[in-house]
């Protein structure tokens, strides 16, 4: 490497105090998942006679992928359908390969989750007595039974239930708050690091992290942790180039850390050459799903075909077996093959299903329709109503653009990147002992589990998949600690090299910032921003980002990799000015580890599985033969290097 | 800037114990100005315009206007939040379509969640390593 490594002696910024928590269980993340993980914990902590103590990067009430809201919960099995079928949907939006052990257990919990959301207050829609919709604060005034006492949910789609969402983060860390009290939550504490034991290198003890309030630095020594930190965004440059870059469908604010934490000690990931490509309202992301399932409004080119039907036959012929009943991405394949051939952009017909919609609906009842297609933006996505706004659009007179988005990492949503975990318990549904390790939701290492995001090959779980799963995590964790009571964990991290390392980057600014004149350009130094746009320029380039219609191939993938690892060299010249500037340069890092997996695994993964999401022209199509596999990447720190396996997809579920 | 602060209507929250939008944003955005007492959005192109500062401003100081790369100027969409319903106004660009929308967002009054309240608690641990919940089963088919 060119530049030599810099060490911060605090010689330059000062130490920060340092505060040393000892608890049982360690929640890292406070959304859904760890919410969810808070409260169930807390349930079990009593009899179990353990402490649990949360750290959130932000504010409980408003933080993580649900802090605007949400306008439906999308995961609600209900009486009128069978797991089964619910599993057979995941295998099947995300191109079969999944763990139907996990996505069984997830659909055998959700509705639980979803009946307690109720019963806290978040308002659910309903069918009265009459079949009429009516939202969830009349169903309350006119005394509908409840959804567990057989009240009937608003169905937007087969899984989803339409609610009046915009408080349901509040209400959920509410719960989550009364669980735990807020004397062991601990907010805005960005974690940068984990620890592990110094006897069994495979046993995670702890995580460092800093205020981003104060000049404080938070030791939490745990038996067992929880990570759930969301989802990857902005690792791909995106389509914006200007502020609205902070307008990412997934939120800009999930970094990556909830894979990048867990990868560096040693920790598997599965899948992580998954990724999701939303197809959204152009610019504002607003949501699609309740304009196709709900409002029934077609897609068409910028011609007025519709391109699924103009597409089809080619895209059975490419993808035999897949196209029969199409995930995502196979629906996204047949728009870009639009976009490329000229032929966009792909417009949603908003104003045709409205219109179709005022034929057979009454004055009142369209007044009422109005409204929910509006609040649909407003629960979940408010800049795609201001956009309609700002433009003098309004849905029911003309219709709007949709765009397939940069890509994102995640796997809770429509995909199935993460970590790789233990099952619920010994040969659940079939599954073969490879995929049980003693504890539901344990990763490969001892005593760290994750849910939501963090959990690879079973996507589909949204907001109330991940609630419940983090409860189901929780279970698994606090089993783990009574099983390991004697235990005694000692650090094999020195902490205050993790804590000097930490505080690095403001190390460097001081040391070097008065060498040029001006602070943003100095050769010894990047600034977070500037680190991120170089990631998001190669990722975009080289790894099948918008730049090349979500193409790429071998050639392509090595020339990325030589880039990503120069920039990760680099990484260790960031520069922060201030607290905040602190938590971005860790974030970024935290996006290079990501991306690099992302990247390795395309690279590992010869077939397109992802069409739509992403193609590898030098193998554009999918091969079951070889590639019907998990694919698993274990990272080295010290040695800097990655490993690869294979493990094959069992189907448990008809 | 995606959210912006109305200069005369921001008091620096001088009457809590703080800065609420500072407090509120998931993305670390808002600050205020120790001389000015003012609050900022430090930096504007991080922002997901998720209106919750501007939601939970007792001046109503703060406002959105919208990604400058994408959105035209001149319209605006403001909620007011109270503790159990938001009301939306959204005014088009042209300065004459307005809509009014109000949607609750609470069915329980704030603060009276209490998720034990009413429940057995587990006291057998080995129910642990076994499915469902404190509050319920798992369905089993
Ligand atoms: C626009 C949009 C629309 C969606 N639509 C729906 C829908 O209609 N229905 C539905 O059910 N679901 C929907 N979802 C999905 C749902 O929000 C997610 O599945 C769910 O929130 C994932 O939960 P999680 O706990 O894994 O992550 P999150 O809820 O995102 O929580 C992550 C947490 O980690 C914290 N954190 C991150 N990094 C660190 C760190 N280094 N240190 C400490 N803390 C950290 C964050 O502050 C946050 O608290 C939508 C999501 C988005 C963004
Ligand atoms: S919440 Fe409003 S009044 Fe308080 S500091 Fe922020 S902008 Fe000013
Ligand atoms: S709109 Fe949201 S992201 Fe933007 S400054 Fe306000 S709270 Fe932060």
């Amino acid at each position: 490497m060119a530049l030599e490594r810099e060490f911060c002696k605090w010689s330059f910024c000062s130490k920060p105090a340092v505060e040393t928590i000892e608890t049982d269980l360690l929640l890292v993340g406070g959304g859904m998942a760890c919410t969810g993980a808070a409260v169930e914990a807390m349930a079990w902590a009593k009899a179990a006679g353990i402490k649990v103590t949360l750290v959130d990067k932000a504010a409980l009430d408003r933080s993580g992928a649900v802090a605007m809201g949400l306008s439906a919960i999308n995961t609600y099995v209900g009486p009128e359908n069978k797991i089964a079928d619910y599993v057979n949907m995941v295998r099947t939006d995300l191109m079969g390969i999944i763990r139907e052990d996990l996505v069984y257990s997830v659909g055998a919990h959700v509705d639980q989750t979803v009946h307690d959301f109720q019963d806290w207050g978040l308002p659910i829609w309903q069918k009265d007595a009459e079949n009429h919709t009516v939202d969830g604060q009349v169903a309350r005034d006119e005394g509908l039974p409840l959804l567990k006492d057989g009240g009937k949910c608003v169905r937007s789609g087969r899984w989803q239930c339409m609610i009046n969402g915009e408080s349901y983060k509040v209400i959920v860390a509410e719960a989550a708050k009364n669980a735990l009290g807020m004397e062991n939550i601990h907010e805005r504490v960005f974690i940068v690091k984990l620890l592990t034991d110094k006897n069994n290198s495979n046993r995670v003890c702890g995580a460092v992290g800093f205020s981003v309030r104060e000049h404080k630095t938070y030791v939490f020594k745990c038996k067992a942790m929880i990570i759930a930190c969301g989802g990857v965004v902005n690792v791909f440059r995106p389509r914006s180039v200007g502020e609205g870059q902070g307008r990412a469908w997934y939120p800009v604010w999930n970094a990556g850390s909830t894979y990048a934490m867990p990868a560096e000690i040693g920790a598997k990931m599965v899948l992580m050459e998954n990724r999701f490509v939303p197809a959204r309202f152009k610019d504002g992301y607003g949501p699609v799903g309740a304009w196709f399932l709900f409002f029934k409004a077609q897609a068409t080119n910028a011609y007025g075909e519709d391109y699924m039907a103009r597409n089809w036959d080619r895209v059975k012929a490419e993808y035999p077996g897949y196209a029969d009943s199409p995930g995502t991405c196979l629906r996204n394949h047949a728009a870009m093959i639009e976009m490329r051939e000229g032929r966009g952009p792909i417009m949603m017909h908003t104003d045709k299903a409205m219109q179709a919609l005022a034929q057979v609906l009454s004055k009142k009842e369209l007044k009422h329709l109005e409204a929910e297609a509006w609040e649909d933006f407003l629960d979940m996505s408010i800049s795609a109503a201001c956009l309609w706004a700002s433009f003098n659009m309004e849905p029911d007179k003309v219709p709007s653009e949709i765009i397939p988005s940069e890509p994102y990492l995640l796997g809770s949503h429509a995909g199935c990147a993460g970590l790789w975990v233990s099952g619920p318990a010994k040969n659940y549904m079939g599954a073969p002992d490879s995929w049980f390790w003693g504890y539901d939701r344990m990763t490969t290492v001892d005593g760290l589990f994750t849910a939501g995001d963090g959990v690879g090959a079973s996507g589909h779980k949204f907001s109330s998949g991940s609630h419940a799963e983090g409860r189901m995590a929780a279970k698994g964790a606090i089993a783990f600690i009574l099983d390991h009571k004697d235990d005694k964990l000692e650090a094999a991290q020195n902490i205050d090299e993790v804590i000097a390392e930490i505080y690095l980057p403001f190390e460097i600014y001081e040391k070097y910032k008065d060498y040029t004149s001006a602070v943003e350009i100095n050769p010894n130094y990047l600034l977070p921003k500037q680190v991120q746009t170089r990631l998001q320029k190669l990722m975009d380039e080289y790894v099948a980002g918008c730049a090349t219609m979500y193409m790429t191939n071998k050639p392509s993938l090595e020339e990325g990799l030589k880039r990503l690892t120069l920039l990760k060299e680099d990484a260790t010249r960031l520069a922060a000015r201030d607290l905040h500037e602190l938590m971005r340069a860790w974030e970024q890092y935290h996006r290079i580890l990501a991306g690099e997996a992302h990247l390795r695994h395309i690279l590992f993964r010869e077939e397109s599985r992802y069409p739509g999401y992403y193609y590898r022209s030098d193998f554009l199509s999918i091969d079951d033969s070889k590639w019907k596999v998990f694919t698993i990447s274990q990272y080295d720190m010290k040695t800097n290097t990655w490993k690869f396996e294979t493990e094959p997809y069992k189907q448990l579920v008809d | 800037m995606p959210s912006f602060v109305i200069v005369e209507k921001c008091d620096g929250c001088k009457a809590l114990d703080k800065t609420a939008c500072q407090y509120i944003c998931p993305n670390d955005l808002m600050v205020l100005n120790a001389e000015s007492k003012k609050a900022f959005n430090q930096e504007p192109d991080q922002c997901w315009e998720c209106y919750n500062c501007v939601k939970i401003c007792p001046q109503q100081a703060i406002e959105v206007r919208h990604y400058a790369d994408i959105m035209p100027l001149g319209s605006s969409t403001f909620p007011l939040r109270g503790t159990d319903n938001i009301m939306w106004t959204i005014k088009f660009r042209d300065q004459k379509t307005i809509k009014r929308f109000k949607f609750p967002i609470r069915t329980t009054p704030e603060g009276s969640i209490e998720c034990f309240k009413g429940k057995t608690l587990p006291s057998d641990l080995a129910g642990l390593k076994k499915s469902g919940f404190y509050t319920g089963p798992a369905r089993t088919e």
